[in-house]
């Protein structure tokens, strides 16, 4: 079975908000799933199938059904962080190709702002998870684990903090044109190596935005898709893999994109030469940088002469990406950038993009979230759509 | 005066990991090998990761390896280094360094457990310079 062109992307939705003091957690999600309808020309009463991850309120799924009113035939609540909603897409197409529903919804909400959160510096223990007495009291946080594999890169490859600049400036290049992003103001390489250091080797500026928010996405069959007045955009191609320490023979240097990475391109039939616009998660930049590796983009440890001098940059490089200015300097809502990525895609696909960033004959894009940590465990799921 | 240290959350033992924690209070470090298939994992589990193995057994490691990869957590109120150590035997462990320059660390480096005290819990394996 493969779900290529058997979905279609048909709404979008990315809440504007990017501090939510006047709204609940649910609001969020329900307000997201409402866009994206409005978007694919679609209601409510259409949706069949539902998809959420651990950000949503309660029971998940179950109060989110509830508060929207939603009746289901379908429901799918894999959890693997930020790249939950990638994951979702590809969970929705094999739905919809097995006949388990027609019209699918993937929420995402959160509030780390309006809450207060330390997201990156603060240690979390997620309590009787297995590792946990073996890690939580070392203080791993976010932007130290991720920092580990930073550090670990520069060690093996030569890696610079300047070449993991360029990726935030090419961010802030493409966010000064969107009226959202909560950074808008164009970095250059000086200015991010010049930012505090939070964890060796990541500064500030190498560190993803801290946002509250939301996003949606509805996911369809080919004839509900051919019924909507919308550009169709395709699902083609989706890959999926979780990677960890694996038993203690703990490797920094790649991720589950490997893995991910070329079973979303054998299923699509593509090649990463094909790819005209990329959304990589950038949870921080090396987050970016290896896992434009993984997918094959460059060769293992060649990442940083990818991203440097422009390169990623709409217009200037040869491989546009985060047209939107990503998590860098857009948006990260609900500490978890999965949906975003996919959304931005869909806008390139579409033609949407704002003018000044939107690539010229973009027929094929690719969408890649990861979840968790680089160092310990991640979900790693990668996307690829066409336009039709 | 003492620079001021900084607290350790206790590790919670079950009874999958407590003689873990026993042996870490008498300062010995652990680890568990596959009886079956002869692979030493980190962390511990009753069940190989590498064969699905029941058969595994605790065996006391040397306490000597060398710096896989850290992170000098420098926002925070006391810096500390976040690290993965890789163990003589061939297992890498989520640890801190301590005992030394911060900025002395390097990637390679020698270096020795040395078990340092949680709040109202046993005693965490971390290492130092050798």
């Amino acid at each position: 079975m493969t779900i290529k062109g058997k979905a279609y992307i048909a709404g979008i939705y990315e809440h504007p908000t990017r501090k939510a003091d006047d709204k609940s957690l649910a609001q969020l999600h329900a307000e997201s799933a409402r866009g994206a309808l409005e978007d694919a020309g679609l209601t409510r009463k259409d949706v069949d199938g539902y998809f959420c991850a651990g950000d949503a309120p309660g029971l998940g799924g179950l109060s989110m059904a509830d508060y929207m009113g939603l009746e289901l035939r379908h429901m799918d609540t894999t959890e693997t962080g930020g790249s939950s909603y990638v994951i979702h897409v590809a969970h929705a197409a094999e739905a919809i190709v097995a006949g388990k529903c027609n019209v699918a919804l993937i929420t995402l909400a959160g509030r780390p702002r309006a809450e207060g959160m330390a997201t990156g510096t603060a240690p979390r223990n997620y309590g009787a998870s297995p590792d946990a007495a073996f890690e939580y009291p070392f203080g791993p946080t976010v932007v130290n684990q991720y920092a580990m594999a930073a550090m670990r890169h520069m060690h093996e490859f030569g890696t610079t903090s300047a070449q993991l600049a360029w990726i935030k400036v090419a961010a802030s290049h493409h966010a000064q044109h969107n009226p959202h992003a909560m950074l808008r103001e164009v970095v250059t390489v000086d200015d991010v190596v010049n930012s505090p250091i939070i964890s060796d080797p990541l500064h500030r500026l190498d560190c993803c935005v801290i946002s509250d928010g939301g996003g949606a996405i509805v996911v369809v069959k080919p004839e509900i898709a051919k019924s909507l007045e919308r550009p169709r955009v395709k699902v083609i191609g989706a890959g999926e893999a979780p990677k960890h320490q694996m038993g203690g023979k703990v490797d920094l240097t790649y991720t589950g994109a490997v893995w991910s990475g070329p079973a979303a391109f054998a299923e699509a039939g593509v090649t990463p030469a094909d790819i005209k616009y990329v959304s990589i998660y950038d949870s921080f930049t090396i987050t970016v940088l290896i896992t434009l590796e993984d997918l094959g983009f460059a060769g293992k440890g060649q990442g940083g002469k990818l991203v440097a001098d422009g390169n990623l940059i709409s217009g200037a490089g040869k491989l546009p990406f985060n047209t939107d200015g990503g998590g860098l300097c857009n948006n990260h809502p609900a500490n978890r950038g999965g949906l975003t990525k996919v959304v931005e895609a869909v806008r390139q696909l579409r033609g949407e993009a704002h003018p000044e960033v939107q690539v010229k004959s973009c027929d094929v894009a690719l969408a890649h979230g990861t979840g968790g940590s680089l160092a310990t465990r991640h979900g790693s799921a990668t996307l690829i759509m066409e336009r039709e | 005066m003492a620079a001021p240290e900084r607290k350790i959350p206790a590790p919670e033992a079950n009874p999958e990991t407590r003689p873990f924690w026993d042996a870490a209070a008498e300062g010995r470090l652990l680890i568990k090998k596959c009886v079956t298939c002869g692979q030493v994992h980190f962390y511990p589990r009753a069940i190989c990761p590498f064969c699905g193995s029941d058969k595994t057994e605790w065996v006391t490691a040397s306490g000597r390896g060398t710096v896989y990869s850290y992170s000098v957590m420098r926002r925070v109120p006391i810096p500390y280094a976040l690290a993965y150590v890789t163990l003589e035997e061939g297992v890498t462990m989520m640890t801190n360094i301590v005992d030394g320059d911060l900025d002395a660390i390097r990637i390679g480096q020698r270096v020795t457990v040395a078990f340092k005290p949680s709040e109202d819990g046993p005693p965490v394996p971390m290492f130092r310079p050798m």
